[in-house]
C-alpha cells in the first residue's frame, strides 16, 4: 500500500486522538541513546521525531585543542563499531595536506585491517538487528566470529575496540606472520559461517515476512537527505566511496558493489550481507599481494603542520560515507576539523520514510539502517 | 488398624486430595525447573555454558530466583484496580493447575476421569486469555493496555484452528474422555493417533497446526506479542513486581506443560509403550519432555512474526486448512 | 494457485532448516572461557598502561626527563619531574606519575620516547575500589619489578632480557613482563569443555 493510502484516513484523526509514545533514550534495543517521539494513532505512527544529542561530546570540538597526533584516539570513539575506517580518513586528510607519501605496504596492511573492521561492524549490525526483531540466537553466533576478527587484531594493534593503529604517514607497527596465517585461516572459517548465517536467517520465512516490502526508501528520498552506504545502495544506487573517489589501496583490488533495486529492509540486509563476502574478497588479495617494505614514510615531522588551506578526505565506512575536512591556518593545530558522518544522514530520512507505517515495521526500518548514535551526535 | 487406613487412604475424597496436592507439586516443580531447562537450552544453542555456579549445573537457580522474586515488594500502583490487579495471576494460574486433573499421566495416574474432560481443557482454557487481558487494563499503563489487546486477539485468533484440529480428533477417537483416547492408541507405536492416516491422511499436519496453535496460545516465541521487550517495554506484565510478576512465569510454564502433555495424550499415545519395558508414566514424561525442548528450541531459533503476520497466519492459512482436514477426515471416515 | 502451495512448501522447509541448524550448535562444546577458572593467553603487544624501563647495568630507569610524552599526550595523563645531580650530563627523573583514569591507551607517549624509556606492560586486572589506585606512581611500580625479580632469580629466563624494554618497533617475539605469565589453565575436571583459543581453519 502507498503511504498515501494509508495516510488518507489518519489525516482525518483530529490531535486529541493521537497520543505521544516516546521510544526513550534508553532503549531495549541496542541502538544507543537515541530519542524518538511518536506520535502514535492507535498502532500506526502519524510521526516520529528523533531527538538526538544524548551522547554529544564535542568531538570537533576537541579538534580545535589538540594537535594531529594527539587527535587521533578521538577518530577510533566516533564510531567505535568501525574504528579504523574512521582514522583512516582523518590520517589520509593530513596526509594528503602534508604531501606525506605513505609506504605500500601500510597502504595494504591499512586495507586489510579495514576490511576486517567492516566485518565485524557488521557482524555487530547483523546481531542487533536480529534481536530487534526477536531472534536472539544468532547475535550470539555473529560475536563469536567477531570474537575471532578482535583477537588478530589485538595480535597487532593491542587493542580490541579502538585501536589507535593508524598513524600520520604510516602504521604503529608491522604485522607479523601469525596475523597473516590467522587471518587467512579465519576467511576459511568465515565463507562456510555465512553460509550458515544464510540458511538460518536469510532464507526464514518469519525474516521474509517482516522485511520484504518494509520501509521502502527511494532514491529520490536518499538523495534529498544524503543517505550513503547501504542505504542507498539498497535502493538501487551504485554509490560506494572506494570506487567513485579510490583511496588508498582499493583501485588494486578486483571486488564487486552489491547493489539492489528494491529500497526495502531486505534489500538493505542483503546488500550488507553481500558486502561482508566482498570485503573477504580484498582481504585475500591484499594478503596474496602484499609487498615487502617499511611501515611509516619517512620523515614524518614530529610537529607537524599543515600549510594554510581547506583539506579533505573521504573513505567508505561501515554505514556510508565518512569524510574529514581539516581547515588548517598553518599552525600545530587545526582551525577546524569536521566530521561528516553517515549516520545523521540516513537517520534523518527516517521521520519521513516512517510516516504511516506501524510500529513493528518502523522498528524494523530502524533497525536496517544501521545507525550508531556517537557517530550522530559526534 | 491397618485395615482401617488402608479404608480410608483409598476413599475417594483422600485419593482426590491427594492427586491435587500431586498436580500442584508437580506444576510447581515443573514451573521452577522448566525455567532452568530453558536457560540451560538457550545457552546451549548460544554455545554459553548458561547457569552453572549456583549448585551443580546451576539446578539450584530457579531456587535462588524463587527467594529473590518472594523477597521483593508487591507493589500496587495508585490508581490501579486493586481488586482485577490481585486477581489476575491468580486467574492465570488457576485454569492450568484445573486442567491438569484430566490429563492421564499412566493406567492409574489421572486425578479424575471425566467423560467430557476435553471440553473441560478448552473451556478452562478461555479464562486464561480473559485473566491475561485482565492484568493488562488493570495496569493502567499505556504499553500493558497495547499489549493486552494484542493478545487477546492472538488468543481468540488461535482458538479457532485449536478447536477444529480437537474436532477432528474428536471425531477420529469417538469419544472425549482423554484415558479412553488414550487407551484406543494401545498397541505398538504405529498404532498413535498420529499415525493414523488411513483415517485422517493429513494427520501430521493435523499435529503441526495443534503444536503451533498451542505456541500462539501460550504466547511463546514466536508468537510472543505479550513479552516482546524490544517493542514496547514488558508488555502486560510491565507493573507487576516480585511474586506476582513470578506467579505470570510459572503460570506460562503450566500453560506449556498443559499443552504438552495434552498434544501427548491427543497425538503421541500419551503413556503408552513403544518398547515393553519401564511403566507408562516414564513414557509419557519422556514425549512430554521432548515437546517441551522442541518448544524452546523453537523459542531460540526463530525471530518474532509481526502482529499482522501472527493474525494473518491463523486467519488465512490455519483455519482454512484445519478445516479442509475436518472435512477429509469426516469423509474418508464416512467413506471407510 | 500453485504460488501459494510453493511458497507454503519453502517456507516450512526454511524453518526445518533452520532448526536443525541451531541444533547442531547445541551439540558442539561451548565457546566462552569461563573467566575466574579459565584466562586467556595475553599477546605480546597487547596495551595495557605504561610502565618505565631500566637500564640493565644501573637497574634505574632510563629515563632523562625530556618530557616529549607528556607533551604528546592528548589527555593530560603524565607527570614528570627530575632533577640533575651534580656532574651528570642529563637528568633523572624523580617522579613518574600517570593518572590512568584519562588515559586512553593511544600509544603517543610510547612512540614520542625516542629512547624506548616507556612500554606498555600486559596488565589488565586491574579492578580496585579506590580511585587512588588509578593514579599510578610508575616508580614504585619498577621498585616493585625488580624486587620480585630479585626473589625470583632462580627461575626467571634472565634479568637482562627481561627487563630490556621494547618500543613500537618490537619484534614480534618481545619477552614477557615480569609477572607470571598469564597462560590458560587447564580446566577443572568439572568444568565444560572449551574450544582451542586458536583459530581453527574450516
Amino acid at each position: 500500500m502507498a503511504t498515501e493510502d494509508i495516510l488518507a484516513p489518519l489525516a482525518s484523526t483530529p490531535p486529541q486522538e493521537t497520543f505521544v509514545l516516546n521510544l526513550g533514550p534508553q532503549h531495549p534495543a541496542t541502538h544507543g541513546v537515541l530519542r524518538v517521539k511518536m506520535t502514535m494513532d492507535g498502532e500506526y505512527i502519524v510521526r516520529a521525531e528523533p531527538v538526538c544529542g544524548y551522547i554529544h561530546r564535542m568531538q570537533e570540538k576537541m579538534g580545535e585543542n589538540r594537535s594531529y597526533a594527539q587527535f587521533l584516539p578521538n577518530t577510533s570513539r566516533i564510531d567505535y563499531l568501525s574504528a579504523l575506517t574512521y582514522t583512516h580518513a582523518f590520517v589520509g586528510a593530513v596526509e594528503r595536506a602534508a604531501r606525506i607519501q605513505v609506504p605500500p605496504r601500510a597502504e595494504y596492511i591499512r586495507v586489510v585491517a579495514s576490511e576486517l573492521n567492516r566485518i565485524s561492524s557488521h557482524l555487530v549490525w547483523w546481531g542487533a538487528f536480529l534481536l530487534d526483531l526477536g531472534g536472539f540466537t544468532p547475535l550470539l553466533y555473529a560475536f563469536d566470529d567477531r570474537e575471532k576478527i578482535l583477537d588478530l587484531l589485538e595480535g597487532i594493534t593491542g587493542a580490541r575496540l579502538t585501536y589507535s593503529y593508524f598513524r600520520i604517514g604510516g602504521l604503529y607497527n608491522d604485522v607479523d606472520d601469525e596475523f597473516i596465517k590467522g587471518t587467512r585461516a579465519f576467511v576459511a572459517h568465515m565463507r562456510p559461517r555465512l553460509k550458515m548465517y544464510k540458511d538460518l536467517v536469510t532464507d526464514n520465512v518469519i525474516l521474509r515476512k517482516r522485511l520484504i516490502e518494509i520501509g521502502p526508501i527511494s532514491q529520490e528520498l536518499c538523495r534529498l537527505y544524503g543517505a550513503t552506504g547501504p542505504v542507498i545502495r539498497g535502493s538501487g544506487v551504485p554509490y560506494d566511496v572506494r570506487k567513485v573517489e579510490p583511496y588508498s589501496a582499493y583501485p588494486e583490488f578486483d571486488f564487486e558493489i552489491p547493489t539492489l533495486p528494491e529500497g526495502d529492509s531486505m534489500a538493505r540486509y542483503l546488500v550488507r550481507m553481500a558486502e561482508m563476502v566482498q570485503s573477504l574478497r580484498i582481504i585475500e588479495q591484499a594478503l596474496d599481494k602484499l609487498p615487502a617494505g617499511p611501515v611509516m614514510a619517512e620523515k614524518v615531522p614530529r610537529v607537524l603542520k599543515l600549510p594554510a588551506g581547506d583539506f579533505c578526505y573521504a573513505v567508505e565506512a561501515a554505514r556510508g560515507r565518512f569524510m574529514v575536512r581539516i581547515v588548517s591556518d598553518n599552525k600545530e593545530i587545526p582551525y577546524r576539523v569536521k566530521l561528516r558522518t553517515p549516520c545523521l544522514s540516513n537517520l534523518s530520512l527516517f521521520e519521513e520514510a516512517s510516516r504511516g507505517m506501524l510500529l513493528p515495521d518502523a522498528l524494523a526500518l530502524m533497525g536496517s539502517l544501521d545507525l550508531v548514535i556517537p557517530d550522530i551526535d559526534r | 488398624m491397618t485395615q482401617t487406613l488402608t479404608k480410608v487412604l483409598t476413599t475417594e475424597p483422600f485419593r482426590l486430595a491427594l492427586s491435587l496436592v500431586a498436580i500442584m507439586a508437580f506444576v510447581g516443580l515443573n514451573a521452577a525447573y522448566l525455567v532452568w531447562v530453558e536457560r540451560k537450552g538457550a545457552a546451549r544453542f548460544q554455545r554459553r555454558p548458561g547457569p552453572n555456579e549456583v549448585g551443580p549445573a546451576g539446578l539450584l537457580q530457579p531456587i535462588a530466583d524463587a527467594i529473590k522474586l518472594l523477597s521483593k515488594q508487591l507493589i500496587v500502583p495508585a490508581g490501579v484496580d486493586r481488586t482485577l490487579f490481585r486477581l489476575a495471576p491468580l486467574a492465570v494460574m488457576a485454569p492450568a493447575l484445573a486442567s491438569l486433573a484430566v490429563i492421564p499421566f499412566s493406567e492409574s495416574l489421572a486425578a479424575r476421569n471425566i467423560n467430557v474432560g476435553l471440553l473441560m481443557i478448552f473451556a478452562f482454557g478461555s479464562i486464561n486469555v480473559m485473566a491475561l487481558m485482565v492484568g493488562g487494563w488493570s495496569s493502567r499503563n499505556k504499553y500493558a493496555i497495547i499489549s493486552s489487546a494484542r493478545v487477546v486477539s492472538q488468543n481468540v485468533a488461535y482458538e479457532i484452528p485449536m478447536l477444529l484440529v480437537v474436532i477432528t480428533m474428536i471425531m477420529v477417537t469417538g469419544t472425549m474422555n482423554l484415558s479412553e483416547i488414550v487407551n484406543q492408541q494401545a498397541g505398538a507405536f504405529w498404532n498413535w493417533n498420529l499415525f493414523k492416516v488411513w483415517v485422517n491422511p493429513l494427520m501430521p499436519v493435523t499435529f503441526l497446526i495443534f503444536f503451533i496453535c498451542m505456541l500462539a496460545e501460550t504466547n511463546r516465541a514466536p508468537f510472543d506479542m505479550a513479552e516482546a521487550e524490544s517493542e514496547l517495554v514488558a508488555g502486560a506484565y510491565t507493573e507487576y513486581s516480585g511474586m506476582g510478576f513470578g506467579v505470570f512465569f510459572m503460570a506460562e510454564y503450566a500453560n506449556i506443560l498443559l499443552g504438552c502433555s495434552l498434544a501427548t495424550v491427543l497425538f503421541l499415545g500419551g503413556w503408552q509403550r513403544p518398547i515393553g519395558i519401564l511403566p507408562g508414566v516414564f513414557w509419557f514424561l519422556l514425549k512430554m519432555y521432548l515437546l517441551i525442548f522442541s518448544v524452546v528450541w523453537i523459542r531460540w531459533t526463530f525471530p518474532r512474526t509481526q502482529f499482522y503476520g501472527l493474525l494473518n497466519l491463523s486467519w488465512k492459512i490455519l483455519i482454512p486448512v484445519s478445516l479442509f482436514t475436518l472435512v477429509l477426515s469426516s469423509a474418508m471416515m464416512k467413506l471407510l | 494457485m500453485k504460488n501459494v502451495f510453493v511458497e507454503i512448501y519453502y517456507g516450512v522447509k526454511s524453518l526445518f532448516v533452520g532448526m536443525a541448524i541451531t541444533l547442531r550448535q547445541f551439540f558442539k562444546p561451548i565457546v566462552t572461557v569461563q573467566y575466574p577458572h579459565q584466562t586467556l593467553k595475553i599477546p605480546a603487544r597487547f596495551r595495557g598502561h605504561i610502565e618505565l624501563v631500566s637500564d640493565p647495568e644501573t637497574g634505574k630507569p632510563k629515563c632523562f626527563v625530556c618530557k616529549l610524552c607528556e607533551r604528546a599526550c592528548p589527555s593530560d595523563c603524565i607527570t614528570v619531574e627530575g632533577i640533575k645531580p651534580e656532574g651528570a650530563k642529563r637528568k633523572t627523573v624523580t617522579t613518574y606519575r600517570l593518572d590512568f583514569t584519562k588515559c586512553s591507551l593511544c600509544g603517543s607517549c610510547v612512540e614520542a620516547c625516542r629512547d624506548n624509556v616507556i612500554r606498555f606492560s600486559r596488565e589488565y586486572n586491574l579492578a580496585s575500589t579506590k580511585k587512588e589506585d588509578y593514579i599510578m606512581d610508575l616508580f614504585k611500580r619498577l621498585e616493585a619489578q625488580r624486587l620480585e625479580i630479585e626473589k625470583s632469580e632462580g627461575d626467571s629466563t634472565g634479568s637482562a632480557s627481561v627487563l630490556a624494554g621494547h618500543g613500537p618497533a618490537a619484534p614480534a617475539s618481545a619477552e614477557p613482563s615480569t609477572r607470571a605469565p598469564i597462560q590458560v589453565e587447564p580446566p577443572k575436571p568439572q568444568a565444560p569443555r572449551v574450544q582451542a583459543l586458536t583459530v581453527e581453519a574450516k
